[in-house]
């Protein structure tokens, strides 16, 4: 395998291989908190947070104790305890000492324990064999993307408000259309860089 | 007996967790552009959403009430992990094909849904039910989407070749943006049809 630049990871993960656009992860709070462009980027600032700390956590707990133990197959109890206890921390730690941000974040939180992108990133890196520079370049990049799409995808749907949308469609369907098509100008970017 | 079509006929069409109800498209999605793919996939959510109500319905009297999404958190991934230890062991090229996504079934909202709003309240025989109809109510979105993915977007179905040589594929399907395409035409045309049903019930009521 060629060893990649985590810069060009980074990149990866933002634009040609976005988790939300190209991979399917997170939708459901993709869907359900991009009503307003506030809340959207509130969530993807905590998604990104959540995902840089975690991965690490994650990337240490299986080369450090999973893998020399012969314990690879428990990989999805462990990661997503981990990431519940992390997201728990976090909380905890946040209301204590950062109370502002708490409360603009707070109520994120527990959707972010099972938000699939989070456990996503922890599984791809170890799928991909990524070193550690590439784990930090691969998860930062990925909650940035997240932020992205999240954010750009409440901003077209303001827009989109008091449009006259067909009855069967409203909610969840036109907002899946919307997202093809964000989805559809993404592809334009695979040019750039091609991670896989 | 009764109760188990009604519960039947909600899961695979008035509540499809899919369509009805918008959980669990993360994973609807990606492994959809071949139908083996997705046939794997909806059968393993099957057997994890069905054994794991059934599971968290039998412990759900001992169980302490705010300690009960951990329990359920770690009842589904024992199930994931016996799903994807079986694939491994078994169909390896299935287990790489699907890569991460094996995994992604814990975070499925489907699984956590029926846990929650079905299996605390019910007994285990019943859950079983419900996890199985919840299962093949997604397993059918999925071949739906997969069945217009694969046909058209390499000209098979089941790996089998449908059309001849001369069929140009859809290079689209087979990208991410179509799924979110017909994703969105079943739900719309789910919504149409259900609408139609709940007026001409109002109309018959009234």
């Amino acid at each position: 395998m060629i060893e990649l630049n985590p810069f060009v990871i980074f990149i990866a993960a933002i634009f040609t291989n976005n988790m939300i656009l190209s991979n399917f992860l997170g939708m459901c709070s993709f869907i359900a908190v991009s009503k307003e462009i506030p809340t959207a980027l509130g969530l993807g600032q905590a998604v990104t947070v959540v995902l840089g700390f975690t991965s690490i956590i994650n990337y240490f707990i299986y080369q450090k104790i999973l893998e020399p133990l012969g314990l690879e197959y428990l990989r999805f109890i462990v990661f997503i305890v981990s990431i519940a206890a992390f997201v728990q921390l976090l909380e905890m730690v946040l209301e204590k000492y950062l109370p502002n941000l708490y409360y603009s974040l707070g109520i994120f939180l527990p959707l972010i324990t099972v938000n699939c992108a989070i456990l996503g990133v922890s599984l791809f890196m170890i799928i991909r064999n990524y070193n550690f520079m590439q784990t930090v370049g691969f998860s930062i990049g990925s909650g940035l993307g997240w932020t992205l799409a999240i954010t750009a995808l409440a901003g077209i749907r303001q827009k989109i408000k008091n449009a006259p949308v067909p009855e069967g469609l409203k909610g969840p369907g036109i907002t899946l259309i919307i997202t093809g098509i964000m989805a559809l100008a993404f592809v334009g970017f695979s040019g750039i860089v091609q991670i896989q | 007996m009764k109760k188990v079509k009604e519960i039947f006929r909600m899961g695979l069409w008035e509540d499809n967790p899919v369509f009805g109800q918008i959980l669990g498209i993360c994973s609807a999605l990606a492994v959809t552009n071949l139908m083996l793919n997705s046939l794997i996939m909806g059968l393993g959510l099957i057997f994890v959403t069905a054994l794991s109500s059934f599971t968290i319905s039998l412990i759900r009297s001992f169980t302490p009430k705010h300690i009960r999404m951990m329990v359920q958190v770690l009842i589904i991934s024992a199930y994931v992990i016996i799903v994807d230890i079986f694939l491994k062991a078994y169909y390896p090229d299935m287990s790489k094909a699907l890569g991460p996504y094996v995994g992604l079934i814990i975070t499925n909202c489907i699984i956590m849904g029926r846990a929650e709003a079905f299996a605390q309240k019910n007994t285990p025989f019943i859950s079983l039910i419900d996890g199985v109809a919840s299962g093949l109510g997604y397993t059918m979105v999925l071949l739906m989407i997969s069945f217009v993915r694969e046909l058209l977007g390499f000209g098979t179905l089941f790996g089998y070749t449908i059309f001849s040589e001369n069929f140009t594929p859809w290079t689209i399907m087979v990208m991410p943006p179509a799924a979110f395409f017909l994703l969105a035409m079943i739900i719309w045309g789910a919504n149409i049809f259900l609408n139609k049903k709940e007026k001409r019930k109002e109309v018959s009521k009234a």
